[in-house]
């Protein structure tokens, strides 16, 4: 019988650093390929045997056929390990879990805005690189991204020679301070969704950052006219399972690993206000 | 319904304990306990068993899998190994009841193969409860202590044991056995059932109900002030959580034997620090959070999730063994008697 508890084993073929303290780890099954399909913002348990086990969101698009992609802050013993290896090592992988956005159902042929702060673009990017490819069923698209400094900004390299160069893209990166050799906005990204005056019409909004921005951000979305069925966001907190079993991630009834990660702003506001 | 004389009842358990393992409640200096049955052992007359019988089907820890690393390479390796077949005989309605609490955790999709495995290969012998004590509050719950469920359910009359099988399972632990047991009609089981709904109603918490409680009850219950006074003197120490049959949290954890790393799962409690605390911190920070999560999961988040049915079974492990004295009865009494302001 088929147990999702149990791993397959993946090689990282691929290291990248994309800040002082995030890398991007790319992740083949030994014999090449995808481990397994995903759809975007959904996220998968990566482990090294013997440290720990942790809830990674997927960067990688579900229409790259090749491998997935995983960028991972430093911030603990895994993610300490992680950050230390080589390529060429093994590390194990299971899922995918969760819900993923709506990208076939209630984002399809709307324009879309994402907002983003810090490694809160790991999961949107998912989307993001998804929209490209398949660039006709979606409209003009809006990516507000901001981080502490230039230094801090992920996929700096890809936004800038990527997303800036796809048709009716339009990227505004911002960071928290004034920086030298940085002519770009500099401000919080709430503030920068006010500045911006986005349209809300016809569009859905997709948030993903620390929680102090995810909370400044939904008033200016809101006082920009987007109705909070129009907002989705990804949550993370502590998971064991990734099935609902383990029964530490939820929030009032809804479990953030099976029930999230993606939530509408709407069906949070039926949850209890615990995080 | 068959019958088996006081005379033949333990060479009838003997007969099945020489086919699979059984397992009754034995009495020890810590109280009764679950142990394997052999020629001499005596069952308990204990009302309950100290710790719940969900070990059998979620054991306290367990090997999931086992890793070997070598250099840059993993092998995963799939440990599991089919069950063998054993028999649980004297489990309470409670308790029984609570293996359907947990089979719809672990046996809904995706299942949990491990729980399953063991679920298959038990059967589950019920034994009414002819000693209900005054921690019990089973009926609270719409258990019925006089005619629990399981596979088989078995009563205990003047000079003997009366047998009536629910399920397949127990038809077929019941077939093999057949030369211990005769036929028998229902009137000795219904004097018995009598009885024992005669001393459930006298009990101290018969009259406690569920009213003001469960399904859909997040908002009115949730911020409720009284959840700060309920969890002050509450000491973290998961007690409730290691005794309740329906708690089902879990950790995995790695362990390095030395030859590879084992991965195991073990009983976690939502009463400790660190259940939730992640690198940038804590989202439930203080005793009031976490104890607050433990009752509305079982009063509320369950039932949302579970047609209304409650997370708890009402055994009243936890009222006995709190070393405060909180417990599940404190905090439903307190809610709604504030719901029906």
């Amino acid at each position: 019988m088929n147990e999702t508890l149990i791993p397959y084993a993946g090689v990282v073929t691929k290291i990248t650093g994309q800040t002082p303290d995030v890398k991007t780890f790319r992740v083949e099954a030994p014999e090449g390929g995808k481990l397994f399909e995903h759809l975007p913002g959904q996220c998968a348990m990566l482990s090294v045997p013997g440290i720990s086990e942790a809830m990674i969101s997927i960067t990688s698009s579900p229409t790259n056929k090749d491998f997935m992609e995983f960028s991972i802050k430093k911030c603990g013993c895994l993610t300490d390990w992680l950050h230390a290896m080589e390529e060429g090592q093994m590390i194990t992988v299971r899922g995918p879990y969760g819900r993923h956005f709506p990208v076939e159902d209630e984002l399809a042929g709307k324009n879309l805005v994402f907002v983003a702060g810090g490694i809160g673009l790991a999961p949107l990017r998912s989307v993001i690189n998804y929209v490209r490819d398949n660039r006709d069923k979606y409209g003009r698209v809006d990516i507000i991204y901001g981080s502490r400094s230039k230094d801090d900004l992920v996929y700096y390299d890809e936004i800038v020679s990527e997303w800036m160069n796809t048709p009716d893209f339009h990227v505004h990166l911002t960071i928290d301070r004034e920086q030298e050799g940085w002519d770009g906005h500099v401000g919080f990204v709430p503030n920068y969704i006010a500045e911006l005056e986005l349209s809300a019409v016809n569009t859905c909004a997709l948030v993903c950052g620390p929680p102090i921005m995810i909370k400044f951000s939904l008033p200016n979305l809101i006082n920009a006219g987007f109705d909070k069925t129009q907002i989705f966001t990804t949550m993370e907190l502590r998971m064991k399972c990734g099935i609902g079993k383990c029964g530490r991630c939820n929030i009032g009834n809804k479990y953030v690993c099976k029930d999230g990660p993606v939530f509408r702003f709407d069906q949070l506001d039926e949850l209890p206000d615990e995080y | 319904m068959k019958y088996c004389d006081l005379s033949k009842f333990y060479d009838l358990l003997l007969a099945i304990s020489a086919k699979q393992s059984l397992y009754v409640p034995v009495n020890t200096k810590g109280g009764a306990t679950w142990g394997r049955y052999r020629e001499g052992v005596e069952l308990s007359r204990a009302t309950n068993t100290v710790r719940s019988a969900k070990d059998f089907f979620f054991p306290q820890t367990e090997n999931l899998m086992e890793f070997k690393m070598e250099g840059k390479k993993i092998d995963v390796i799939d440990t599991r190994e089919e069950c063998e077949d054993f028999v649980l005989f004297g489990v309470r309605a409670c308790d029984a009841a609570s293996f359907d609490i947990l089979d719809r955790v672990y046996l809904v999709d995706p299942v949990d193969s491990y729980y399953k495995n063991r679920r298959e290969h038990g059967t589950v012998v019920t034994l009414a409860c002819g000693r209900p004590t005054d921690t019990c509050f089973c009926q609270t719950f719409g258990i019925d202590a006089a005619d629990p469920k399981g596979d088989l359910t078995v009563w205990e009359l003047e000079n003997g044991y009366a047998f009536r099988a629910n399920t397949a399972k127990g038809e077929a632990l019941l077939a093999s056995v057949a030369e211990f047991l005769t036929d028998t009609d229902d009137a000795a089981v219904e004097t018995a059932k009598t009885q024992i709904r005669s001393i459930l109603q006298k009990l101290p918490l018969a009259g406690l109900t569920t009213e003001g409680l469960g399904k859909g009850l997040t908002k009115e219950l949730f911020d409720r002030p009284e959840w700060a006074s309920l969890s002050e003197s509450c000491l973290g120490c998961g007690t409730c959580t290691f005794v309740c049959p329906t708690c089902q949290c879990y950790d995995i954890r790695d362990f390095d034997t030395g030859h590879g790393i084992k991965r195991f799962r073990c009983w976690d409690s939502c009463m400790y620090s660190d259940f939730t605390k992640m690198a940038h911190g804590n989202p439930r920070v203080s005793q009031l959070e976490r104890f607050r999560q433990r009752f509305m999961h079982k009063l509320v988040y369950f039932p949302d999730n579970n047609d209304g049915i409650f997370g708890c079974v009402g055994c009243g492990r936890c009222l006995a063994k709190c070393p405060i004295s909180m417990n599940i009865v404190k905090v439903m009494k307190t809610m709604s008697k504030g719901g029906n302001k």
